[in-house]
């Protein structure tokens, strides 16, 4: 699958997807990647080392510092695969060095799904 | 991209590591979304202030920019801080939190940021003018800016914001220009709303619906600037809409046409559901107004509900440093005060630690209170309007 190249990188793992958007402030703790958002799809379960799939941001203007946080925490997702990826998730990446495409159909991922994402290309694969 | 010459000089180091640190984030952040240009900001909003928002590598982040020397290029505001800066104590804000706190803004003063500590820095000496552009994080405060004063800024994260305000510039894509600042979706409004509560929970209901697109509020016979500043905040919570319209209210809606607009219709039924979804709690062991922070006559309204009561939980009205200051040369602070409530300047309860305080619901009357509590305080809500949540404080 090709998209357009957020932040530079290349990383591979283990795919966590959410179907909803993701609110990073208030909705992943900062010290344990858990996503903490009531009533969340995702509430329970981890981002850490995960190829993080969602289709969009939503919420704070803090997420960046979050998603800059998670990764220095060392519970940040190995990269990010957006349908699409807003300022507040792509600054936030930027920042952290965490490798982000987006323009990306998502509907061919699940969650477990082993994926490389090539961020320089703007590639996603199954592997 | 086109660069001008001292832009090019920043990404090329001329200005330090960290200026260009900053503006290659604005630059990459250019070349993905299409920006021809980069435009002048004329004034900046931080978000990221509260050291629990933050965290330690937040600190460290805007320690390293702080360690640069350089001064912001337009007037910059910040946002709320985790705690009262003044008066901290009283509320039982630990020692080591304020600390970290107090780096916090240190290091955002350096760089020439003003502390005004407040989610409405267009109540506070940030007001920008019609069609200016500005790099402003705080969700809130976006909404309004693109929205009622129809000044131009995208949803700027927070050090997306800091490196507009020391660059002096912001990528020109997205709502910086006209043709993305149309409507994309239009709600007919069918029934008359009551408060500020009521605007709130219409914009809860709506930016779950329109996300990111652009809503034209249709039916809306009156507002005031509190009750916009509500519909703004509850859509950029529950979705992230960054601009909205509404009919004959705000600026730019006469030069848009409707016509064609999908719509959705909200009435009565439906502000209701958003009440009844976000209410988790009957019996709050603490009551707060100012979600975004209260204005100036929100202050004067709690204050008259409250001359000669006492309240019998703890009531916080928050707002901003300056406001405060007016509020007690009016006498409106001693009131509040005398019946055993209190003014709080500078924070907010969704970024200052009041799980640890010891409360365990909380009764607002914003549904962007309401919808952030539950995770990020670990708070049940009561979502109520103001004058309900007063009347069951009082003794």
């Amino acid at each position: 699958m090709k998209g357009r190249s957020i932040s530079f990188g290349i990383a591979s793992g283990r795919a966590l997807v959410s179907r909803a958007p993701i609110g990073f402030y208030g909705g992943i703790d900062l010290k344990t990647g858990m996503v903490i958002e009531r009533g969340h799809e995702l509430q329970g379960e981890t981002v850490k080392d995960k190829i993080l799939v969602f289709p969009c941001g939503k919420g704070s203007t803090v997420g960046s510092y979050v998603i800059y946080g998670l990764a220095k925490n060392g519970v940040g997702p190995r990269a990010i695969v957006n349908e699409r990826t807003e300022t507040i998730v792509a600054a936030g990446a930027i920042l952290a060095a965490i490798p982000c495409v987006d323009g990306i159909d998502l509907s061919g991922i699940e969650t477990g799904d082993m994926l490389e994402v090539d961020a320089d290309a703007g590639t996603v694969k199954h592997v | 991209m086109l660069l001008s010459d001292e832009q090019k000089a920043m990404l090329d180091g001329a200005y330090g590591e960290t200026v260009r640190r900053l503006m290659r984030l604005l630059a990459r952040l250019g070349e993905i979304y299409g920006a021809e240009r980069m435009l002048k900001v004329e004034s900046a909003q931080i978000s990221g202030v509260s050291y629990k928002s933050l965290g330690e590598p937040g600190l460290d982040f805007l320690r390293d920019v702080a360690a640069c020397g350089a001064r912001v290029k337009a007037i910059t505001s910040m946002n709320p801080a985790g705690m009262d800066l003044e008066d901290w104590r009283s509320h039982g804000i630990p020692e080591d939190f304020a600390n970290k706190q107090q780096q916090v803004i240190e290091a955002l003063c350096r760089l020439g940021v003003a502390p005004s500590a407040t989610c409405t820095p267009y109540f506070t000496g940030n007001l920008p003018r019609y069609s200016q552009h500005l790099a402003w994080a705080e969700s809130s405060a976006v909404a309004f800016a693109n929205s009622v004063i129809g000044a131009r800024t995208n949803r700027e994260g927070g050090p997306s914001a800091l490196a507009a305000a020391l660059c002096g510039c912001t990528p020109g894509y997205g709502l910086h220009l006209e043709e993305n600042r149309r409507p994309t979706m239009a709600v007919d409004v069918l029934t008359e709303l009551r408060s500020s509560a009521d605007f709130s929970a219409l914009g809860y209901y709506v930016g779950e619906r329109v996300k990111a697109g652009i809503p034209y509020f249709r039916g809306v016979k009156s507002a005031r600037i509190d009750e916009l500043k509500a519909l703004g905040a509850a859509m950029a919570a529950s979705g992230s809409v960054a601009l909205y319209h509404i009919h004959e209210i705000t600026p730019e809606a006469r030069l848009l046409a409707t016509a064609r607009l999908d719509s959705i219709a909200v009435g009565r039924r439906e502000i209701d559901e958003v009440y009844s979804r976000l209410n988790t709690a009957e019996r709050p062991d603490l009551v707060v107004i100012g979600c975004p922070h209260a204005s100036l006559r929100e202050i004067v309204a709690v204050a008259r509900k409250l001359q000669n009561k006492r309240v019998k939980k703890p009531l916080w009205v928050c707002t901003s440093r300056s406001l405060k200051q007016s509020a007690n040369a009016m006498g409106l602070t001693r009131i509040i005060e005398q019946a055993g409530g209190q003014l709080v300047a500078d924070t907010c309860m969704v970024v200052s630690p009041i799980e640890e305080m010891g409360f365990q619901a909380t009764g607002v009357n914003s549904a962007k209170a309401a919808h952030y509590l539950p995770s990020f305080c670990r708070q049940k809500v009561m979502f109520r309007e103001t004058d309900e949540l007063i009347k069951g404080v009082i003794e």
